[in-house]
């Protein structure tokens, strides 16, 4: 019942795209100067129907209807409701119809609301989008339908796998859609741009909001993801180099050099093609890390069943979209000779999407090197993650020491300021502190500490200088407030973190320099769908006496059979206390890994930080209009 | 100049997507072939029964050698098994079987079930000794000649094509 | 010669901070869990990431170094185990690359810039 009607909803969702299509097409060549009614319609017609069948599917996966061969896979019956939802979107078909769901939010939402009222412009980004969204129907159809039925139909499904069943990781691939499938919107919006040939301030202000808001859901999606590793995979790490954590990261660079840039073409000193370039490969960067993440070629934590099939769909799709775009590009992008003076903020500017650029360079290269050198040599290398701190970290240096001078210039002009100042001064004395605290012996990691501390110290300076003048770029200063944070206490956590990894007994005690542990008890326990083994340990600190409990888990899990290893946090303001284990087969010891993880709660909060900057940009803009 | 640039993009897109679209057929299964046509290390392993060693030089007396890593743990091994006795039909093959991280007594249960095709038979407790052949999960079986070195290496339990596959390079 | 002065080069970028960590677990975080997704052998629980573990340390005891210990588990298992891809024929332009782009991005900068003008 539920197969059909949702297999009908999506049909006719493909019929009305086309449909709007259609009429886009046509509205394009005629000289009417605002866009018909009957467009409006159509696309909220669209809407309802990609909805309903998202509801469908959802309502689904609460029911248990296994008569779908996609809640088979991957929902059980004594599954808790909560993840019985979000089910829904954590396998491949289902989360290509939010997908789906997304692009076409996107495309209505900017016919709607989007103040441009250029009209050539908006009907040609409203043709792409839902060729976009065809585009997406078909591989749903033909490839990926989450409405497949299944006969006969099964009493009980597979179950979902336990490490996915998670608060984080329900609300984790939505928030990242809503990023990086967001960004779809200012793909279409660039190509209709160079068509319409609109100037860049209409350009600046029509994907501006779009850019903010698929931003930052890319950040918290990212931190979100991060935060459940952390505490799930019970590695003691947030960020592990991994393929499919680097699919999310790469559209993140080029959003973040995107919404940099913005702000030169807003004020029409240039950038123009630029804008263009970054918006066509925001997207371009999030079907390749789906083309990646979905084909299977890479090697991941993260699995995703993969199929050939899928990989051949996504990776035509994204031939088509890149060539169409370069062709497009190539055709209409206007000719610029712009120069722009050394010390003007659209310099720096500049020089932030060149880090942008590099970064997303080095993370492309690290991801995708392996997998040509397989196919072409045959050979098999890893590239992991001290390849990547090896590279990356010298060039936060001058990426800090860029994001603390550049906010201060002006645009346009020239003028050479002197980096000698109070702020300096202060910034050496509480590095001097810190390296006394730190005693650090690495050069690098001390000139990153120094200008990591160099750069919150400035923008402090910065927030209090523009509160006195009441001219406050409030979201600038926080997010730049927040990266700063967070690259310091990235270095600081690296630097204290402590790590045990011994072997124990039932009964036995270990002492390591500050800390003793006792193993005291062991515990056995059935709950609805697992059976857990939960050690009972006692932690104390030598120096400060304080002890704590924890318990880590082992649990062995019935649907699917799959053994978890649970970590016991102790999460305090400054310090996290972390412990693992694991059986070792045919003995009754037990692999301990103990771990002290200082700042966590603070790396969190530098990303929460850094994200918040970006949403109050949005509504900052907001208010602008609306006085 | 825009030509060109058209051009050069063009075509270092298409030089990317084309490696991409050759990149799906890759074996994604990872294999230590690599070792094929190296010698096997000298290592000591203790012998499963007593407390005497064996020496992987031994070996250069045989003209071949199969050195095989199982436990009784392991449900594919108990799928090879008859192919592993098989083998062992051959003469001018040396059957070595080496238990794997197993207990003694689970693992004279599981050959007593199914018949002893070794031998010699060694025992891995740790499961140190095997990383010097380079296994990293059982079973998997190393043919050898008699200078000790790597013919072939199966990764996964044997099937029949490859009892024929070292059927036919023995006989040569 | 040449073969210093890049180590030279490694030994002034590196970040690493020496003292801190144990030997054991810098090189556990260098090894890829072969029969694991993506895992390293630090991070993961499995039989053979437990194996590796204590082959290391056995060999970290026997006096073995850093280098020698990856030479060892790489020829036995290949490149694939390790995560810090050793420099050589195969992964220069993994390793130059980053390098190249970024200076052809500074190249590019130049071209943008306003040659500086000097005021009479």
């Amino acid at each position: 019942m539920l197969s059909n009607l949702g297999n009908t909803f999506v049909i006719v969702a493909l019929l009305i795209s086309f449909l709007l299509v259609f009429f886009s097409f046509k509205e394009f060549k005629t000289n009417n100067n605002l866009i018909p009614v009957k467009i409006y319609k159509i696309s909220l017609l669209q809407l309802f129907f990609t909805a309903s069948s998202f509801i469908i599917l959802l309502l689904a996966y609460v029911l248990s209807d296994f008569s779908l061969a996609n809640v088979y896979e991957n929902s059980h019956t004594n599954k808790p409701l909560f993840y019985k939802i979000s089910g829904t979107w954590g396998n491949h078909e289902g989360s290509l119809l939010l997908w789906i769901n997304i692009l076409v939010l996107f495309s209505s939402l900017f016919l709607f609301i989007n103040k441009n009222n250029d009209k050539d412009f908006k009907i040609l980004t409203l043709l792409f989008q839902n060729i976009l969204v065809i585009i997406f129907l078909i591989f749903l159809l033909s490839n990926s339908n989450p409405f497949s039925k299944l006969f006969p139909i099964p009493l009980e499904g597979l179950g979902l796998n336990p490490i996915l069943q998670d608060p984080a990781l329900a609300i984790h691939p939505p928030l990242l859609y809503v990023g990086f499938v967001g960004s779809s919107i200012y793909f279409s919006a660039a190509l209709a741009a160079l068509i319409s040939k609109i100037d860049s301030q209409s350009l600046a202000i029509s994907i501006k909001p779009w850019v903010l808001i698929s931003w930052f859901f890319q950040t918290v999606g990212i931190l979100v993801g991060s935060i459940w590793a952390y505490y799930e995979l019970g590695w003691g790490g947030y960020w592990f180099w991994d393929p499919v954590e680097n699919s999310s990261l790469m559209p993140w660079f080029v959003m973040t050099a995107l919404l940099h840039s913005i702000l030169v073409l807003e004020r029409k000193i240039g950038l123009y093609s630029w804008v263009i370039i970054l918006s066509i490969l925001t997207f371009t960067m999030s079907v390749t890390g789906t083309f990646l993440v979905r084909s299977g070629i890479l090697n991941s934590v993260h699995t995703f069943a993969s199929d050939p099939s899928r990989g051949l769909f996504i990776l035509s799709f994204l031939i088509l979209m890149v060539f169409f775009s370069i062709y497009v590009f190539f055709k209409f992008a206007p000719f610029e000779n712009k120069k722009y003076s050394i010390f003007s903020k659209e310099t720096f500017i500049i020089a932030n999407n060149w880090f942008m650029i590099f970064f997303l360079g080095v993370v492309l290269i690290g991801t995708l090197y392996p997998v040509f050198l397989d196919t072409i040599t045959g050979s098999k290398i890893s590239v992991g993650p001290p390849y990547y701190n090896l590279i990356l970290a010298p060039f936060l240096i001058p990426l800090l020491f860029l994001m603390t001078s550049g906010p201060n210039y002006k645009w346009i002009s020239n003028e050479t300021k002197s980096f000698f100042n109070f702020v300096l001064v202060l910034s050496v004395i509480l590095f001097l502190i810190t390296f006394f605290i730190v005693k650090e012996s690495s050069f690098l990691l001390n000139l990153i500490l120094f200008f990591s501390i160099y750069l919150i110290t400035q923008t402090l300076f910065d927030f209090y200088e523009s509160f006195k003048k009441r001219n406050v770029n409030i979201s600038r200063i926080i997010s730049h407030l927040g990266f700063g944070l967070l690259i310091f206490f990235i270095y600081i956590n690296h630097i204290f973190s402590l790590e045990n990894n011994f072997n124990l007994k039932l009964g036995e005690v270990k002492k390591t320099n500050n800390y003793v542990i006792k193993f005291n008890n062991l515990e056995e326990q059935s709950i609805k769908n697992y059976k857990s083994i939960i050690g009972h340990f006692n932690i104390s600190n030598k120096k400060t006496l304080r002890s704590q409990e924890l318990k880590p888990e082992i649990r062995l899990y019935d649907k699917p059979v799959i053994i978890t290893y649970e970590a016991s946090i102790d999460s305090n303001l400054f310090s996290d206390t972390y412990l693992t284990m694991s059986n070792i087969s045919e003995t009754d010891v037990f692999n301990i890994k103990f771990q002290i993880k200082p700042f966590m709660n603070f790396i969190w909060f530098s990303v929460l930080l850094l994200s918040l900057g970006g949403i109050l940009n949005f509504f900052k803009r907001k208010k602008n209009e609306t006085n | 100049m825009k030509q060109i640039n058209y051009i050069i993009v063009s075509i270092l897109f298409s030089a990317i997507f084309v490696v991409l679209y050759l990149s799906l057929g890759n074996e994604k299964i990872y294999d230590t072939e690599d070792l094929v046509g190296k010698k096997i290390p000298e290592v000591e392993i203790n012998l499963f029964e007593n407390s005497g060693v064996l020496n992987t030089k031994e070996f250069t007396n045989n003209e071949f050698t199969i050195l095989n890593f199982w436990a009784s743990w392991c449900a594919p091994c108990r799928k090879e098994h008859p192919n592993l006795v098989r083998l062992s039909k051959i003469t001018n093959l040396k059957m070595v079987g080496i238990n794997f991280k197993d207990d003694k007594s689970n693992a004279k249960n599981f050959l007593q079930e199914n018949g002893n095709p070794f031998d010699i038979l060694a025992k891995d407790k740790l499961g140190k000794k095997s990383v010097n052949f380079g296994i990293y999960g059982i079973p998997e079986t190393i043919l050898i000649d008699s200078e000790l070195k790597i013919l072939k290496k199966y990764i996964g339990p044997l099937n029949i094509k490859d009892v024929n596959e070292i059927r036919k390079i023995v006989k040569k | 010669m040449k073969k210093k002065i890049f180590l030279l080069l490694f030994f002034l970028i590196t970040f690493e901070s020496y003292g801190y960590e144990n030997l054991d677990n810098k090189i556990f975080k260098n090894l890829r869990c072969l029969v694991c997704q993506g895992q390293t052998v630090h991070d993961s629980n499995s039989e053979f990431a437990l194996t590796i573990k204590s082959v290391v340390k056995d060999k970290i005891s026997e006096g073995k170094n850093e280098k020698e210990i990856y030479d060892f588990l790489s020829e036995k298992y290949g490149d694939w185990i390790l995560l810090n891809p050793p420099l050589k024929k195969s992964s220069y332009l993994l390793w130059f690359l980053p390098y190249f782009l970024f200076v052809l991005g500074i190249i590019f900068l130049f071209f943008l810039l306003k040659k500086p003008k000097i005021r009479p």
